[in-house]
């Protein structure tokens, strides 16, 4: 983070302090104030930017970005398509628990290496009897091969809700549903309270507790402001379905590396689409229907 | 991290119940998407045939065809048919420098997802909409097919095991 945003987003932390403690005015001391950067203090929810202003914003952030990782960053803020609702299929009968998804997601997200983010987890469980014990679920698996024998494996991302309980306790607002059905954050929005995280059934949501580090040529400089843009600390980050691949008509990191071709994903509002085939020819399910979060994410057994 | 674990031992209860709800029935409910019934997908990643085998005439043309079932000792070592090999041989899929269907019709190479496809009807409808196998390119355009057999091998045709990439750090390894 550029010494200026550092600043920045403390101070418009202390500032929120302060106006809540009526005290407002006697937050910014003068040192502070000088290095105070105003735009990106006073910078607009995203929604209610216009074009040109987006544009500005985007600039300052590009600027930034390519001080703070020494690399050229470009940040788009391609629109949701008309028409367009995204849904995602995991094929259970077919998923090996190899997780090249998980590494891929990593790499085309700029999840932080160290300290350690990942946007997908592959719980393993005991087929069978058994793997109705739930404490014999794991994450930790680390076999020589996969998959094994009895065992097999469900990958757990965010499910993008139609109706998400983390975008209801925002209390900046920061987080919220796009028309194509992404549940996105404004990482400049966002103050870390991980009311969100509280709020996610899934387990979905994840926390910089420091500033990522990702080497610098293993940055993805092609990123979205509502995606994979480099984070700063203290801010929430999750699963967008690739927006700034799915937005330009191609498929989510996670579906192009997936082995098996376990990982399926479409426009639901195109009846064409394999999305809409596998939900009208397979039997589906999602996780935790009974809490009317209407996930996105369809889970089913082919065979 | 008492109230964490909670949640996430509700969300596998939640899965587990659906997968008892659905598993017996799983996938048994098929409606004809006639649609896309017979489109065959345009675009294949390329899958090379190994350049020493092909083509197979280049020593064929030398050889009687042989088709006593036998273990090979002399040549195609590595060609182990563990698929449904009691009901079948090697002449059963090929001839000459072609693939042999059912009905006798020779295909080439590159088309050998039809030969697949006679045996695995439903497995090959699916994969034509895209459910089965996999596609890479645009969800909204031309897609590119992997063909049945970049994963199967033809002659052992179960998925092989590979090996997994690095699981994540334990809390007790984070310093
Ligand atoms: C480099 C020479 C060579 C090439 C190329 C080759 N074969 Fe063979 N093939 C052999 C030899 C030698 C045997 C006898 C192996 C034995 O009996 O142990 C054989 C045996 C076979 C057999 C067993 C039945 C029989 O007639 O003996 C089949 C089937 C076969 N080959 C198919 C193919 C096909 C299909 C290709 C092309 C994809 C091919 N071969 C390419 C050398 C070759
Ligand atoms: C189920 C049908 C089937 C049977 C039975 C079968 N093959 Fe094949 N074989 C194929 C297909 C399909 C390919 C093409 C694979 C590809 O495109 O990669 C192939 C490819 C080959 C090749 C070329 C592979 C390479 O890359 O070198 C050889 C050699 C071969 N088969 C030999 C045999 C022999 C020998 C037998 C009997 C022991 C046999 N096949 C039985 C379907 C079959
Ligand atoms: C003549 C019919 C026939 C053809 C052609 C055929 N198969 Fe099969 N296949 C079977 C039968 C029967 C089984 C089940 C018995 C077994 O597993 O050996 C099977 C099993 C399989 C399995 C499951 C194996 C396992 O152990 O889980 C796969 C995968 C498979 N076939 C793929 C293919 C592919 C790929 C092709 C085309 C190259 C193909 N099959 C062509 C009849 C066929
Ligand atoms: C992207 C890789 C991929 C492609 C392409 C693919 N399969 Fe599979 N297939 C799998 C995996 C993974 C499994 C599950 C593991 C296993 O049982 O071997 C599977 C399982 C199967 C099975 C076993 C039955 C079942 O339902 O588990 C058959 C039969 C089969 N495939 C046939 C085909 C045919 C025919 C094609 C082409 C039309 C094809 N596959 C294309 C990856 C693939």
């Amino acid at each position: 983070m550029s010494k200026e945003i550092e600043k920045a987003s403390v101070d418009r932390r202390t500032f929120m302090k302060g106006i809540a403690a009526g005290l407002a005015g006697a937050v910014l001391p003068g040192g502070i104030a000088e290095a105070f950067d105003w735009d990106a203090f006073l910078q607009k929810h995203f929604k209610e930017m216009t074009d040109e202003e987006i544009k500005k914003v985007i600039e300052r952030l590009e600027r930034e970005a390519a001080f703070d990782w020494k690399k050229k960053i470009h940040i788009a803020a391609t629109k949701a398509l008309p028409n367009v609702k995204f849904g995602y299929g995991l094929d259970l009968s077919r998923c090996i628990g190899c997780r090249k998804c998980v590494h891929a997601c990593v790499e085309e997200n700029n999840q932080s290496r160290t300290p350690q983010v990942q946007w997908i987890t592959v719980l393993r469980f005991k087929k069978g009897e058994k793997w109705i014990d739930l404490e014999n679920s794991e994450k930790y698996y680390n076999p020589k091969e996969v998959p094994e024998k009895d065992f097999f494996y469900m990958p757990v991302q965010c499910q993008q809700c139609e109706n998400p309980p983390c975008v209801k306790v925002c209390p900046t607002k920061a987080t919220w549903k796009e028309p194509d059905g992404i549940v996105v954050v404004d990482y400049n929005w966002c103050i870390g309270c991980r009311y969100c995280m509280a709020a996610c059934p899934y387990g979905a949501r994840r926390f910089n507790w420091a500033k990522p580090s990702i080497p610098t040529q293993d940055l993805n400089p092609e990123t979205h402001y509502l995606g994979n843009r480099p984070r700063y600390k203290g801010v929430v980050e999750k699963c967008t379905f690739c927006i700034q691949r799915t937005r330009t008509g191609k498929y989510p990191a996670c579906v192009e590396i997936c082995p098996v071709g376990a990982r399926k994903f479409g426009n639901l509002l195109d009846p064409q689409s394999e999305i809409r085939y596998l939900i009208e020819n397979k039997r589906v399910f999602r996780l935790k229907e009974d809490l009317n979060t209407e996930p996105k994410f369809y889970y089913f057994f082919a065979t | 991290m008492q109230g964490k674990c909670k949640v996430f031992l509700d969300i596998i209860v939640a899965a587990l119940f659906s997968f008892l709800a659905f598993l017996p029935g799983a996938g048994a409910e098929e409606k004809p998407a006639e649609a896309l019934k017979d489109n065959i997908p345009k675009f294949f990643a390329p899958k090379p045939p190994s350049s020493e085998n092909f083509p197979c005439s280049k020593c064929h043309q030398f050889r009687a065809t042989n088709k006593t079932k036998r273990k090979l000792h002399e040549y195609h070592t590595a060609v182990e048919l563990k698929h449904a090999e009691e009901q079948r041989w090697c002449y059963d899929c090929h001839e000459g420098n072609k693939l042999r269907l059912q009905n006798g019709q020779l295909i080439n190479f590159d088309k050998s997802y039809q030969l697949c496809g006679q045996c695995h009807g439903t497995i090959f409808r699916d994969w034509k909409a895209g459910l089965h196998g996999k596609r890479t390119g645009s969800w909204d355009g031309e897609k590119l097919y992997r063909l049945c057999v970049s994963c199967h091998d033809p002659h052992k045709p179960k998925y092989r095991p590979i090996e997994p990439k690095q699981q994540p750090l334990k809390p007790a390894d984070i310093k």
